[in-house]
């Protein structure tokens, strides 16, 4: 086992389209990196993106950082690995990417060989696998349903790194795949050269967010993880960052519940034994992670549906007598719009009136309850099953509220400030997730098949 | 007193997937960390009463020792991005645990 020879992945980006310092990237390339890989999702902007089809990163900002990537990468004969691309990771995200990827081979005469791997999965094999009880809720999550699974627009599985060593070894130079779990791109290819699954998985788990676990912090800056035998090292190329142990074990805790237990496609990532170095002022050496499988193999999958259409008004009021009173106005307004609309079927539509100022921004959990602002940012939403009747209402209960009379009313011109003319913005469809749930595969490659072209071929 | 945003150098929120909330305290030193372990400072009745939450929605409290941090996870009160969500990040909901103190030493 020792002798051979360190690896060494560079991660230029959190997410492909959040940039990256050129002189980071130059000065990582002179360190002369074995593979690049970019995680480029997140299920955290939330359900829309998802169930849209549409990326949350801005098309003209993923081409600069794919263009600077693949060059080099092309230039040097290097892989490039690029995880949950456009952003959720579905067939539209991935044509939105690969468009990209062809675009700039053009633009740039780059050849070499290009996998396309494609993370949807079918509804109708959704349905046979919750008939099959092969559907696993996630707590708090509860168990799925025929109805979420066949209203879903998109449903993605969480691949692990198989898929990927799949297409690596049929000749892949550049491989652009649907949703990963994200350490997946940056562990495909050390796992495929023979080194220890665990090390790649962990060094992939704080590679996914680049310079983030560093101090200070950044996800558009570069970040270079060397892997070995035995542990892995932590290094920034921008001289104004540094690992230190603190940052890179804080990384750790980042958007999960239990940092010593991180499980993924296949197994579990096991952190009690991991040890955190500080091996210079710069560089953190990490050992001893272990992978227990799974028995069975999972994968994480997440679906998002169309739950409605929605408006929003924004508005602010500065009054002292509205303020004290806002409740019982929205009390009064909410009733005025069910008596207008009695028409409209109960259940069919939804107003919301949020409060800036109070609570909007914490809701239910927020614990100062009494207003102390002295003026109130206003956001009235109206969601309904067509985008007709949540303009309706949305624009019902902004005139409502704009004049509604009250007790010691002293302001009879109106009751808000409207920053904006029109008042109202249709916000389009609006998602919710319905599924988060883990789905038992018979084999971790069948479910993701490569699709191989050249670069250099037409769309 | 000592308030908590005294001696811990982060003090955040964020989702932990789209059921979850989970709130990180990385403490500046580890005897503030100890301290805090050993007076059981971040406790399940305490996150029930800053966020007015039943105590069977605290999912877990972990020390994590690498880190000098302590997690705490609770249910989220919506899934993530559902209609009525204030916040689809979940990264603004930290704030009450910015003035709990270390007791009256």
């Amino acid at each position: 086992m020792m002798g051979r020879p360190a690896m060494k992945v560079l991660s230029p980006t959190a997410i492909l389209g959040y940039g990256f310092p050129e002189t980071s990237f130059a000065a990582a390339m002179g360190l002369s990196p074995d593979v690049i890989a970019v995680d480029a999702g997140s299920s955290d902007p939330g359900p829309y993106y998802l169930g849209a089809g549409v990326s949350f990163t801005n098309r003209a900002a993923v081409k600069r950082d794919l263009l600077i990537i693949l060059k080099a990468a092309r230039e040097r004969g290097i892989p490039v690995l690029i995880g949950s691309a456009g952003g959720a990771g579905a067939r539209p995200h991935l044509d939105w990417t690969v468009d990209i990827v062809r675009e700039i081979a053009r633009q740039e005469k780059l050849t070499g060989k290009l996998a396309v791997i494609p993370a949807d999965v079918s509804t109708s094999s959704l349905l046979d696998s919750l008939a099959d009880g092969d559907l696993i809720a996630l707590p708090p999550g509860t168990p799925a349903t025929e109805d979420d699974i066949a209203a879903s627009t998109y449903v993605v599985a969480q691949m692990g790194e198989e898929p990927l060593i799949a297409a690596l070894e049929a000749g892949a130079d550049v491989i652009i795949a649907g949703r990963c779990y994200d350490p997946a791109v940056f562990a495909a290819v050390p796992i495929h050269r023979g080194y220890d699954k665990a090390l790649a998985l962990h060094m992939g788990k704080i590679l996914e967010c680049a310079a983030i676990a560093s101090t200070p912090g950044s996800g558009s800056d570069c970040m270079i993880g060397t892997l070995d035998d035995t542990g892995f090292v932590l290094e920034t190329v921008n001289p104004a960052r540094v690992c230190t142990v603190a940052s890179v074990a804080a990384h750790t805790l980042y958007e999960k519940s239990d940092p010593y237990r991180l499980p993924g496609p296949g197994g579990l990532l096991d952190l009690h034994e991991t040890r955190f170095e500080q091996v210079d002022p710069g560089r953190v050496r990490v050992t001893g992670s272990r992978f227990v499988p799974s028995d069975g193999y999972f994968v994480k999958l997440e679906g998002a549906r169309p739950v409605g259409y929605r408006t929003v008004s924004i508005a602010g009021a500065r009054g002292p007598d509205f303020i004290a009173k806002v409740d019982e106005i929205i009390a009064g307004v909410r009733a005025r719009v069910e008596d207008n609309f009695r028409d409209m079927p109960k259940g069919s539509w939804q107003l919301i009136f949020r409060i800036y100022g109070r609570d909007a921004v914490m809701g239910v959990l927020e614990p100062e309850r009494a207003t102390v602002s002295h003026e109130l940012g206003i956001v009235i939403e109206a969601v309904a099953d067509k985008q007709d009747d949540a303009d309706t209402i949305c624009s019902f209960a902004r005139s409502t509220m704009l004049h509604f009379g009250y007790p010691g009313r002293v302001s009879t011109a109106g009751n808000l400030a409207f920053p904006y003319s029109p008042s109202d913005m249709k916000a389009g469809q609006v998602y919710a997730f319905s599924l988060y749930h883990l789905l038992k595969v018979a084999d971790p490659v069948s479910p993701f098949p490569f699709e191989l072209s050249n670069l250099e071929d037409a769309a | 007193m000592t308030r908590l945003s005294d001696v811990a150098s982060v003090i955040r929120s964020k989702n932990a997937g789209p059921y979850e909330l989970t709130f990180d305290i990385i403490f500046k030193d580890r005897a503030w960390f100890e301290e805090a372990k050993r007076i059981n400072l971040i406790n399940a009745a305490l996150i029930c009463s800053l966020y007015g939450v039943a105590e069977e929605d605290v999912i877990d409290i972990i020390a994590f020792e690498p880190a000098n941090a302590i997690k705490a996870t609770i249910k989220r009160p919506l899934v993530s991005g559902a209609i009525g969500e204030t916040d689809v990040y979940g990264a603004q909901q930290h704030v009450p645990l910015l003035s709990v103190t270390f007791g009256s030493e």
